[in-house]
């Protein structure tokens, strides 16, 4: 049996929306090296709608893999669907993550969020209720 | 193409070797406790393959007590120093920070039984020195256990000058040779080892099987209580076949192995130099005073698991100390203890060579490592940082 599902290595094979947005919205950074896990977010959103989404990372597969399937559920979406994003549904998405790589699942939806509060900073008007 | 360079996990078992299991298995099933001829039969294939591993390092055959591998001997020669040291009143063990698992679980385990160890620190070139070990001995000191060959980072220690130190001070000594054997010369009286462990599948042997070698009047404690095989020290009937292929590999392995790790170590080297015009990389452990196919370096801003994952894809199998790889959340506690932050250690990837590598697999592998580093480079938020001066190099 492969260590990671088809759909696993298909993202980590071929990352979607890899890369930065110059003007972005909002950035979300989380994680620390020590840990061997870093995602960077960057959003670009225009009338209420995720427009963009790229992302940056440092770490393993899964880590790729999740920060990519976690751009492709924003991309497009309204942004009060984007902040429903749980890990639960990234990992879903990748037809499931070995135990021990969920982490991994955590930290993407935790970089969409951030970037979401991020964006939530620059424009308060925005900020849900 | 396809190109296994990752032997100091496990290596592809010998042509001879299978075949000499193979006719074991066909041919001589019997028991070797038994009395009749079938069973006499597999006793004597059993005692010629132990004639001939005790060649190989210079032991006589009663000093090698077959095991289930190396892990399985490691445990035996420190619960038996430990059971000898204790009579005594000795309960200190001195031992590294980078030791194999089976050596460092089995200290934590004899302290929480009251013994008290010592790991000695390691040097950024992943060596230490005979001085270290004899400024740690103490009057209650009854053993000190230190790999011949590190098995991520294949620095080689000082055996015999260590050895020779325990003599000294009548501690007894062992060495864990899992990665040594095969690519080092070794001689068990030479080099003054009391005790060693060595498993077969290192050295194109099976899996399942391995030795201790214990010095003539060590007393053996055995860990599998039972019947009487190797001389009570070691109960279950014993693995014929495996055994067989052991020694078979073995003395296959050993044959010409002068001329066989020149070129290994040729390889290594040409391996190293492509692989340091990489920037931002370092190579682990010292450059020369290592095993002939072992390669293990640092690369800054990615993390391993990705690294091997690529390199699977184009071909290379390979190993690392990253965290993912080793299903913890700390990287490779011989990078750590060799001074590797954990930012760095988690880009680490170890190459180790079998005696079929040619020039144009290492130079395959040199420029697709170096490939791989760089895209993944590409967008590591890491890498972007350094590159940007947020943050410092660390290599």
């Amino acid at each position: 049996m492969a260590l990671y599902s088809s759909t696993v290595m298909d993202h980590f094979r071929n990352p979607r929306n890899v890369g930065v947005i110059e003007d972005a919205d909002g950035i979300g950074e989380v994680g620390n090296a020590r840990c061997g896990d870093i995602m960077t977010m960057y959003l670009k959103i225009e009338d209420d709608i995720v427009k963009d989404v790229k992302f940056e990372t440092f770490g393993c597969g899964s880590a790729i893999a999740s920060s990519s399937m976690a751009t492709e559920l924003i991309k497009g979406k309204p942004v009060s669907e984007a902040r429903q994003l749980t890990n639960k549904a990234v990992a879903e998405a990748l037809d499931g993550l070995p135990d021990y790589k969920m982490h991994c699942s955590v930290l993407a939806e935790e970089a969409i969020l951030a970037a979401l509060d991020d964006y939530y900073k620059k424009h308060p008007e925005k900020a849900p209720e | 193409m396809r190109i296994y360079a990752d032997n100091a996990a496990t290596t592809k078992m010998s042509r001879t070797a299978i075949d000499a299991m193979v006719s074991v298995m066909e041919e001589e099933f019997g028991n070797p406790s038994s009395l009749y001829e079938i069973g006499q039969n597999a006793r004597e294939i059993l005692e010629k393959a132990r004639e001939d591993v005790a060649v190989v390092i210079g032991a006589e055959p009663r000093e090698i007590i077959f095991t289930s591998g190396g892990s399985e001997a490691d445990n035996q020669a420190i619960r038996s120093a430990g059971a000898l040291g204790k009579r005594k009143g000795k309960k200190h063990i001195i031992s590294t920070a980078f030791e194999h698992h089976a050596i460092l679980h089995t200290l934590k385990r004899m302290e929480e039984e009251g013994f008290e160890v010592t790991l000695l620190d390691v040097h950024e070139n992943g060596l230490i020195t005979p001085e270290e070990v004899e400024a740690a001995i103490r009057e209650d000191t009854c053993l000190v256990t230190i790999m011949y060959a590190n098995n991520e980072i294949g620095t080689i220690q000082p055996i015999p000058e260590i050895g020779a130190i325990c003599k000294k001070h009548g501690v007894l000594f062992h060495t864990d040779a899992v990665q040594a054997m095969a690519h080092l010369p070794i001689n068990v009286k030479e080099q003054n080892i009391d005790m060693l462990s060595c498993s077969a599948h290192k050295f194109h042997g099976p899996k399942g099987t391995g030795f201790l070698y214990a010095r003539k009047g060590i007393p053996l404690r055995n860990l599998i209580e039972g019947g009487a095989q190797e001389r009570g020290l070691r109960a279950g009937t014993e693995n014929v076949a495996g055994i067989v292929g052991l020694a078979a590999a073995l003395k296959e392995a050993t044959d010409g192995m002068e001329e066989k790790m020149a070129h290994v170590a040729a390889m290594r080297d040409r391996l190293i130099a492509g692989l340091k015009q990489i920037p931002h990389s370092a190579l682990n452990g010292d450059e020369t005073r290592r095993l002939p196919g072992n390669v293990n370096f640092c690369f800054e801003g990615i993390e391993g698991e990705s690294l091997l994952l690529l390199l699977d894809d184009r071909g290379i199998c390979a190993s690392s100390g990253s965290a993912c790889t080793s299903g913890s959340l700390d990287p490779s506690h011989v990078l750590l203890a060799i001074g590797r932050v954990h930012d760095v250690a988690h880009g680490s990837l170890r190459l180790s060579l079998g005696e079929d590598i040619t020039e144009e697999e290492v130079d395959y592998i040199i420029k697709n490592v170096g490939e791989v580093v760089e895209y993944l480079r590409g967008f590591s938020p890491v890498w972007r940082d350094l590159m940007s001066g947020k943050t410092e190099f660390i290599l």
